[in-house]
Formats: structure tokens, sequence, C-alpha cells
């Protein structure tokens, strides 16, 4: 049995752009921009970095393939670097490829940078790409919306939840992330809303409305990883550590076997249980201080609270309407804002998590700061909710 | 003996209102709101000339995997390809057994159908099984005639030696260079000359002279004729016809012209399937195809004609259609008008061809694979077993699943997604005997449906690359 991750690698330094519809930069001026935030953070030269990974998620249409919009947007020093794409977890993978490549000793300290720059489309909503050339012959032509509103009929059909409580329990979650995001400076969206507004949105894809859906935003986010040791041999007293970084991705199961319903998403929970085990967590609703999760729609949150353990299989709308989720909850849920409102630039994302959770383990969140959290969850889903790529990571201060 | 062994028919459930045609025209010519009386059918944005010729086939002979047909005849004057056969198209849609399958397009008449028909008789007579598909989806000019009398449909009719249900007594054929109108090469809509003259000149002349010569050979009298099928979209003209023939007033097969219009090439065989649902044996059965000339064929109906298993026929579709009163759509439908489409439209619809070969098992024929080891049923097919418990490495056979009825498990109605007719409604489908995939779903009734309606499985367009002018299709969800 492997050791695991736990506690081998900590977080040197992290940034993040200012997301939203940055229509006056290019992406290596949202790299840039996280970038010297992080360095600055770490308390490093740029050529002390031996290694790095670049995440995109829609590499193409932005900067083109490879990772030269990396290496060349921060004139990197001669050192490997590695573009990463795996739908929305791009930004964990990343980091992960990152913290490994420290805990294996192969370097002391690694780069890991996200970034996207979507609003270069002229229409909303993600950019229009194709997915793969025989999967176009027959895979409904369908929006990322039209995705996730699946997960609301499976959930119904499953729980018998009327259309009604599902819909104000969709509300609630984006309500609660608005009001978190007015708190914080470099969100796309900054400002809060009410449940009627979220309610009688204009439907975008049955029965998620305009406020269930995140933000489309350009934007970068990074971190910079390294061993306990140098870390505190460079002089860093508090260390927040890795515990956890799990993956999983669909092997067609769900979507093409019996067994599955459509009310969860099969590669969260056994993402989830790894990582759990990984970080030693025995009771995720009591030891979990707050998470970061994949809130691309409101439903897909409500759904993950389930897939992570922290609501009880039919139990999310009731925890979600108590408002366990929300700032001043038990488990607060997206106290930067979440995708839904501090943006969605799909590479960056991961990483923008991780960045929220290192502010708050570091007690360097600002108005937003929670009161004494010692673990932190991110989660990315990335792809269909029959047949996608789920991360879950955990960190928290080190050698607890 | 050789004739007819079973028929079928298909109409697009879409029924435009001719009121709102005359509503939106009348005010260029007032002439049109006579002609507003009833409704026609319309093809909905993702059916056309294939995938309504794969449904009446179906409605004919059942959707079956594996039948073997000699021959699959389409006739039609709207095939979507010029130079790809169409109806190979439609034998691989219905999953036919095209090893030994003679497969042919005839087009470039009204009169195509009876051609055709006339073929398929012939290989019956050599002893084999032939079957003729009629299909037209027709297009018109904005505040034309045309648009208030054309339709669109399809009809199927199996032809042979065993089981015949209406025996060919005789038949005739003659052909004439009459012009009553035309479509030239790359021109999108027909030019027709004046009604009266194509009446007078046309079908009082040419078609009375070939039925009394088809008649003579038969050894039949006017009397005697218990259906008579003349399509045409001259209202009057069948009964001035019959009556010049000494054909009785109520053998004259109702033209159909404001219920479903006038569906072109397709439309002999539609109001042949509909008399046909209607005779009893013994009677005879004229049908006459007008165009170029004219073929008449002379039916008896035998006593098998009560043993046809029926499909919905053409009377169930005519009761199974919905009321539209947007003729704009019609118009949006029809690629009538330059729309606005959004951006989300500009999506590369390269047509792949080497990829779409590999994939026409899925594609064209609805294939699933089924494990040979475990018995586990999935579709796509692929290299290993689904089944955790299995996962064999290339056990899977081929699956037929296009008949399979499948149930809703997850669905929604996505307004952001481009669809020509949005919103697009798609979700997981789960299959009795096992399987389940995403997939579109078309003909939605938004007030029934939900997660647990019951679906089965239809031959639709997907895509549309008017630049190209190629068109990808797949199968669909279509609520029971």
């Amino acid at each position: 049995m492997a050791s695991g991750i736990k506690d081998k690698v900590v977080i040197l330094g992290a940034g993040c752009s200012k997301f939203g519809e940055r229509w006056d930069c290019e992406p290596a001026d949202l790299m840039a921009e996280a970038f010297e935030e992080c360095i600055a953070d770490a308390g490093i030269e740029k050529s002390q970095i031996e290694a790095a990974w670049q995440s995109t998620g829609v590499d193409a249409f932005s900067v083109g393939p490879g990772a030269m919009p990396l290496s060349m947007g921060l004139r990197l020093p001669d050192i490997p670097v590695t573009k990463i794409e795996n739908y929305c977890a791009s930004g964990t993978e990343a980091f992960r490829a990152a913290t490994y490549a420290v805990a294996s000793g192969a370097c002391d300290i690694a780069l890991a940078v996200g970034f996207e720059k979507l609003k270069d489309t002229g229409y909303g909503g993600l950019p229009q790409r194709s997915r793969g050339v025989a999967n176009d012959l027959y895979y409904p032509n369908l929006s990322a919306p039209g995705m996730f509103a699946q997960l609301a009929a499976g959930y119904r059909g499953k729980y018998g939840t009327s259309k009604e409580d599902l819909k104000r329990a969709m509300a609630h979650v984006s309500v609660k992330s608005h009001a978190n995001g007015v708190k914080n400076p470099k969100a796309h969206l900054q400002r809060a809303i009410t449940m009627e507004q979220a309610l009688n949105a204009p439907l975008i894809a049955e029965p998620i409305g305009l406020f269930d859906c995140c933000g489309v935003s350009d934007g970068a986010a990074c971190a910079i990883v390294t061993t306990p040791e140098i870390a505190k041999s460079l002089g860093k007293e508090q260390l927040i550590a890795v515990k956890a970084l799990q993956l999983c991705a669909s092997n067609g199961q769900e979507g093409g076997y019996e067994g599955w319903d459509g009310s969860y998403v099969h590669t969260t929970r056994v993402a989830a249980k790894r990582a759990y085990a990984e970080a030693g967590i025995t009771k995720p609703r009591e030891q979990v201080s707050m998470t970061e999760v994949h809130d691309c729609f409101s439903v897909t949150e409500m759904v993950t609270m389930e897939d992570l353990f922290l609501s009880e299989d039919g139990g999310a709308v009731k925890d979600v309407l108590d408002g366990f989720f929300d700032a001043d909850g038990k488990i607060p849920c997206q106290i930067d804002g979440g995708l839904k409102c501090f943006g969605h630039p799909i590479g960056a994302t991961g990483l923008r998590m991780l960045y929220e959770m290192y502010l708050q383990l570091s007690g360097k969140a600002g108005e937003r700061q929670l009161p004494n959290p010692t673990v932190g969850l991110t989660h990315n889903l990335g792809g269909f909710p029959h047949q996608n790529v789920s991360s879950v990571a955990i960190i928290g201060e080190y050698g607890i | 003996m050789v004739g007819i062994t079973a028929y079928g028919a298909y109409l697009p459930r879409m029924r435009l209102q001719k009121q709102v045609i005359a509503d939106a025209n009348a005010w260029f010519d007032p002439g049109l709101k006579g002609l507003a009386k009833g409704e026609k059918a319309i093809c909905n944005w993702d059916e056309d000339t294939i995938t309504m010729a794969v449904e009446a086939f179906q409605d004919c002979l059942g959707n079956k995997p594996g039948q073997a047909p000699a021959a699959l005849l389409l006739a039609s004057t709207t095939l979507p390809f010029s130079d790809r056969q169409n109806s190979v198209v439609v034998a691989e849609a219905l999953n036919l057994e095209t090893s030994n399958l003679r497969t042919m397009d005839i087009t470039c008449s009204q009169r195509a159908a009876t051609s055709g028909l006339l073929s398929a008789l012939d290989i019956a007579a050599a002893g084999k099984e032939a079957v003729l598909v009629a299909s037209e989806h027709r297009r018109a000019k904005c505040a034309s005639r045309e648009e208030m009398l054309y339709g669109d449909g399809a009809a199927a009719v199996a032809v042979g030696g065993d089981n015949v249900l209406a025996e060919l007594v005789a038949s005739h054929s003659q052909a004439v260079d009459f012009v009553d109108h035309y479509r030239g090469e790359g021109e999108d809509f027909d030019y027709g000359w004046e009604e009266r003259w194509v009446r007078d000149e046309g079908y009082m002349k040419i078609v009375p002279n070939a039925v009394s010569a088809l008649l003579s050979k038969a050894g039949v009298s006017g009397g005697d004729i218990a259906h008579f099928v003349l399509p045409t979209d001259q209202g009057r003209v069948p009964a001035m016809v019959a009556k010049k023939l000494g054909i009785k007033g109520e053998a004259v097969a109702d033209n159909l012209l404001q219920s479903v219009g006038i569906t072109g090439a397709a439309h002999v065989m539609l109001l042949l399937a509909h008399r046909l649902e209607q005779a009893a044996p013994g009677d005879l059965v004229l049908v006459a195809g007008f165009g170029q000339g004219c073929d008449v064929l002379l039916f008896k109906v035998t006593d098998a004609i009560s043993q046809q298993a029926l499909g919905k026929g053409v009377s169930g579709h005519l009761s199974n259609g919905r009321p539209e009163t947007n003729y704009n759509k019609y118009q949006s439908f029809n690629n009538l008008l330059e729309k606005e489409l959004g951006k989300r439209s500009e999506v590369n619809k390269q047509g792949y061809l080497s990829a779409m070969y590999r994939a026409r098992g899925l594609t064209n024929s609805f294939l699933g694979g089924k494990c040979s080891a475990c018995g586990t049923v999935q579709i796509p097919k692929h290299k290993y077993c689904v089944n955790p418990e299995c996962g064999a490495y290339d056990t899977q056979v081929d699956h037929p699943m296009a008949g399979a009825q499948g149930t809703v498990a997850t669905w929604t109605a996505d307004t952001l997604t481009f669809d020509y007719n949005p919103p697009a409604y798609f979700g997981m489908v789960t299959f009795e005997g096992g399987g389940r995939i995403m997939m579109d779903m078309s003909e939605v009734d938004a007030e029934t449906f939900d997660t647990g309606s019951k679906v089965s499985m239809h031959f639709r367009l997907k895509q549309i690359d008017d630049q190209a002018g190629f068109r990808k299709y797949f199968w669909k969800a279509i609520q029971v």
C-alpha cells in the first residue's frame, strides 16, 4: 500500500489574477499577474523553479497547443514545462503533477500555472468545440448547462423531489455564492442576488436558469510547491501541506451499464473516498472545515455535497436550504464565490480553489476570512454527469 | 401470380394550417384564400426524404433487423444526394441484409413511383421479393400556389409471389414529353404552366389514353373499377378523368389535398396505400402515375387483404398529426428564408467520410454490441465489455437496437445550444434488454415528457451543412 502524499509537499506560494471579462489582456498578461503575486509570496527567485506544468482546458482555441504559452509567457529559465489538459480538472492536474514531482525528489521546487482566455468567442457561454470526430457523429449537440441539467432530472427521478423544492435549493446555492462573491475583490461577479431573482431568471437548460450558471471568465492562478524541509529553510513558519490528491476518470460504466441512475456523479464518490483515506479523514462532515467545489451549475454543487459524503444521499436539498454550506454554516462552501461568482477560466479553476484554501488556512483571506479553518477540500468535475473526470484535493496545516 | 404483399405509409406529425399561409400572403395574391382549406403534412427540421422512407418501410414491413428483400427501390424527386445512392442509406438504416441486395434510386418525374413499382413487379415476376418506397419532401416559393398544395410524406409497397394481397392484372406505360412543370438542374423550385392547359391537354388526354389501352389489354371496363388512384394537385381532375373513362364516382380516391397536401412522386403510393386500407377481396384497383407520359397498373385484391398486419398506415398517420400555425417555422425548416441562426450554429460540420464509414454500424443502423461471454448489451459497441464483472476483450457481436424500447433516465431542454427547433431535448435513454446511451430527442410533447417516459428509436437528420451540401443522420428518441 502506497503511503500517499500526505504532508510530503507544502505550498510555498500562491497567486491568482483578477477573474472576469479581461478584454484588454492576453493569456500571458493573466499568467504574469498571477505569477507575480505567487513568486513574491513564495519569496524565491524565478531561477529557483526547476519544473513547471501548464493547465489549459480549451488550449487550441486561445493559445494553441504545447507548453510554450507558459514557458514564453513567464520567460521561465530553460526548465521542463508540460501542458496538461483534463477537462475542468486541468488546474488540479497541473498542481498534482508539480506536487508529485517534488514528492518524488525529482525536483525541489515546482510551479503549476493554470489559465484560460474564454472571452474571445463573440458569444456567451463556453466556446463551441468538437468532442472528437467519431463522438460528434452521435453525441447530442449539448451545451454545458444542458449536460448538467440532466442531473436534476436524475435526482428528481430517484428521490421524488418536487421541481419546486429542487429549484429552491438550487437558487439557495447561487444566492449564497453571490453573497460570498461580494467580499472577493478578484471575483468576476461581485453583486448579491435574491431568491426571487434566481428563481425567476430565464431558463437556459430546464431546470437550470441564468443564475444557476457559473461565470465564463478569463483568468489565471498558480502555486509553487516544495518540501516541508525546504520551506522551513526558506524561513516559512506556517506550512500549508497537501493531504490528499485524488482523481477518477469514468470508464464508461455509468453511461453504458446498469446501476447508475443519473442522480449522482460516480467518479466524485470514488475520488472522495480515496482522498479521505489518503488524508486520514474518517468523518468528513465533522472534519472538513470548508470546501471549494465544482459549482459549474447550482445543481452540480448540490449533488456534489452528497458525492463528497458531506450530506447523506437525498439530504442535500435540506442541508442547502438549512444553510449548512453558507458562509456562517458548519461547512462553508465557495467562500470566495466559487465558479459561480469568482468565475470559471477552465484551466485556472482548480488552482484558484487551492489558492483560496491556502489563503484561508494562512489567515490571509481578508474580509471573507473564516474563523480557524484547518482542513480545506477542493473538487473539480469535467465532462458529462455520466462520463467525466473528477478530482478531489485536500490541504491543511502541516503535521496535523 | 405476383402482386402487392404489404404496404405502409409515413406522414410527418407537423400539419401546417393552410390558413396561415393565406394570412401571410393574401395581400400579395388574394387567390390563395381559395386554396386555404385544411392542412398539409410538413417535415420537421430533422426529417427528409430518406428519414421518411425509413419510416414508411417500417410501417409496411415492421422494424425488424435482417429483412432480406432482393431489391429496395426508392422513388423521389427530392433526394438529398444527387450522387450518393440514397436508397443505400435507407437500406442500412433499416438494417436490411445488404450483402445480396439490389438498390436503386428512381427520380426525375412525378411518375417515378409507378415506374419503380413496375420494375419491382418485374423483379417479383422473376421469383424474388422487392420493396418500393416513395418519399418526397417538397419545397415551394413563398406565396406560390404550390406552397398551398404541396405536402411531405412517404409510402412503401412490398411485392412478391407469396401472400399476395393485390395481384397485378395488367400494366401499361406511355411516354410523352408533356411538360406541365419542370425543375432544371441546380434549381430550387418548380416552374409550371397554366393549369387549364395541363388539365385539358395533359390529364384529360394522356391518362385516358393510357388507361384505355390497359383496360382493353385486361378485358375490363371502367365501370368494373372499385378504386381509381390518380394523384394530381388539381382537385377536380380525378373525377373528370374517371367520368370520361366510365369509372364510378365512388371509386375515385380522395387526393388528401386538404389533409396531407400533394406529396409529389410519393403521392400515388400514398393514395394506393390509403385505398388498400379500405379494399375488399375481388376489388379492382387502377393506379395511374402521370408525368411525361403515364404508367397505369391494374390490381385485383385477394382474400389475403384481411391478413395484412397493419402499422399505422395512412389512416393512423392522418389522425396522428399536430396542428402547426407558425408559418415562419415552416419557412425556416425548409430553408426558404435567410435566417439568423446565431454564432453557436457556426460549428465545424465537416463530413469526415472515413470516420463516418467506420461508425456507420452505429450511425446508420443503430447497432450496439452484445457480449458473447456474459450477454451484456452496450451501445456503442466496444472492444471491452462494459460489465465490470466481465470486462472480456473482443467478445461483442453486432446487436441491432433500432427496434428497442427505451426509458428516459435523464433529460433536459437546452436553450443555449444551437438547434433548428429549440429547445434541444436530449438525455440518457435506458433500453429494455440492456444498454443505454445519451441521445437527442425529437417530437417532444413538453406537457407529458419527463423522466420515465417511454421512447422508441427513429432515424433522423443530425446535422445539415448547407455550404458543403452534406447532411449527417443519427437516431433519435421519440416518446411512444
